[in-house]
């Protein structure tokens, strides 16, 4: 049975604790604002390429001389996972739910008999991952002195996947990242970047191309995977402090809970040691 | 009143301009071009260099690095990949346009498109006269 003493503190420490993810979680909500709009803002461009592309592929084909990033390099051995998480922790299941997909890949590709490679984006996944797959680890980007993401950390990324691709080094290269739903859901999601996919859209409007379809397909290609790892990141960070504020919501209420519950328990060993010394004091006196 | 084509200039962070414009002249890969109402459906690649938008309040620039234009009859969509108004441009930023192609340039496989790159963006620097 803990002192009232001790109880005391208990209870200062816990409603400080609630001070705290109440505090972080104001925070992530300022923040979610910012990283939705940032995702809002990249939607048109982003659009506009897939709709573009789509329409050039399903006009190239993937037949004989199409451009590699499109038609693959005819092996399908090596794959490169590509796992986006954060750089912070205190936010939920979001890191663990994004590991969780790729780790069930990365098992079914080598039970396939496939090489695994994996690049990690953002600390938290690379630590998770550490334990069993980190003979994998071909690579980690850190985004931690990042304070917001841009075009341009998604162009490093993509060159330095690319660079492998052409290099020989991965063969089919997947992206890992949580897509925002809403604040109470983000969505695991696993999309192959090389090749590239597209859902065949079975209207090719008429344009005139300059210079040739193939051209500007072959320029468009490298510019899409970094659109696609762009607009992932941003899908990433919106999903991030959406999941951070939940968490922290639901700990703000726990602690309230918490508090609640150990103020009736100091009640009542309050309680307990007034009855027990007025106890001592009648007996006392009625032995006299 | 001249008709309009609808203008949208968009980069991969947010969307930079958006409104009606008489005429619009964009550096194509193959040349530059002017678009007006009534272009034929036509795709093209952009090479970097100025983009000139001739809209009821005059005439805007911009400065564009690369990316592809979408050109219909009735609009024209700019995606490019770093666009920036030529008011706001400044030598600086300039430096770190030409020094980026230059790098970007140095690791290029094929020599002719990285060259080609690197000289475009010198002549939109001696076009936009920075």
């Amino acid at each position: 049975m803990p002192s009232l003493k001790d109880l005391k503190n208990r209870i200062g420490s816990v409603k400080n604790t609630r001070k705290i993810t109440k505090a972080m979680q104001m925070v992530a909500a300022a923040k979610l604002r910012r990283a939705q709009e940032a995702a809002e803002a990249a939607r048109p461009f982003a659009e506009r390429m897939t709709a573009v592309m789509s329409a050039l592929a399903s006009g190239v084909g993937t037949g004989e001389g199409a451009p590699k990033l499109l038609a693959g390099n005819g092996r399908d051995q090596v794959h490169l996972l590509v796992v986006m998480t954060s750089e912070r922790g205190l936010c939920g299941g979001f890191n663990s739910s994004i590991v969780k997909l790729a780790r069930s890949r990365a098992a079914e590709l080598v039970a396939a008999g496939k090489t695994v490679k994996i690049l990690t984006v953002g600390k938290k996944g690379r630590e998770q991952l550490k334990r069993d797959w980190s003979s994998a680890f071909v690579g980690h980007v850190d985004l931690s002195e990042v304070k917001r993401v841009g075009y341009v950390n998604a162009q490093a990324i993509a060159r330095e996947v690319m660079a492998a691709f052409e290099a020989g080094e991965a063969d089919v290269v997947t992206i890992f990242y949580n897509r925002f739903q809403s604040v109470i859901s983000q969505i695991p999601t696993m999309q192959q970047v090389i090749p590239a996919k597209f859902e065949a859209t079975g209207t090719t409007a008429l344009y005139d191309y300059e210079p040739s379809e193939e051209a500007i397909l072959a320029d468009l290609l490298p510019r899409g995977v970094a659109t696609q790892i762009f607009t992932a990141l941003l899908e990433n960070g919106a999903s991030e402090q959406g999941a951070r504020m939940s968490a922290m919501d639901n700990a703000t209420r726990n602690a309230g809970d918490m508090i609640n519950k150990l103020t009736i328990q100091y009640n009542r060993s309050r309680q307990a040691a007034i009855t027990k010394e007025l106890i001592e004091i009648i007996s006392g006196a009625e032995a006299l | 009143m001249a008709s309009t084509v609808q203008f949208d200039l968009v980069s991969p962070e947010r969307r930079l301009a958006s409104y009606p414009a008489t005429e619009v002249q964009i550096p194509g890969a193959m040349g530059d071009m002017t678009v007006m109402e009534g272009h034929a459906p036509t795709i093209t690649a952009l090479r970097p260099g100025l983009l000139k938008v001739v809209g009821a309040d005059g005439t805007r620039a911009y400065v564009v690095t690369g990316g592809f234009a979408e050109i219909s009859a009735t609009g024209i969509s700019v995606l490019a990949e770093q666009a920036v108004p030529l008011d706001e441009m400044t030598p600086a930023k300039m430096d770190a346009l030409v020094s980026d192609a230059c790098e970007a340039a140095a690791v290029h496989s094929d020599k002719d498109t990285a060259d080609k790159a690197v000289a475009d963006i010198y002549a939109m620097r001696a076009t936009a006269g920075i």
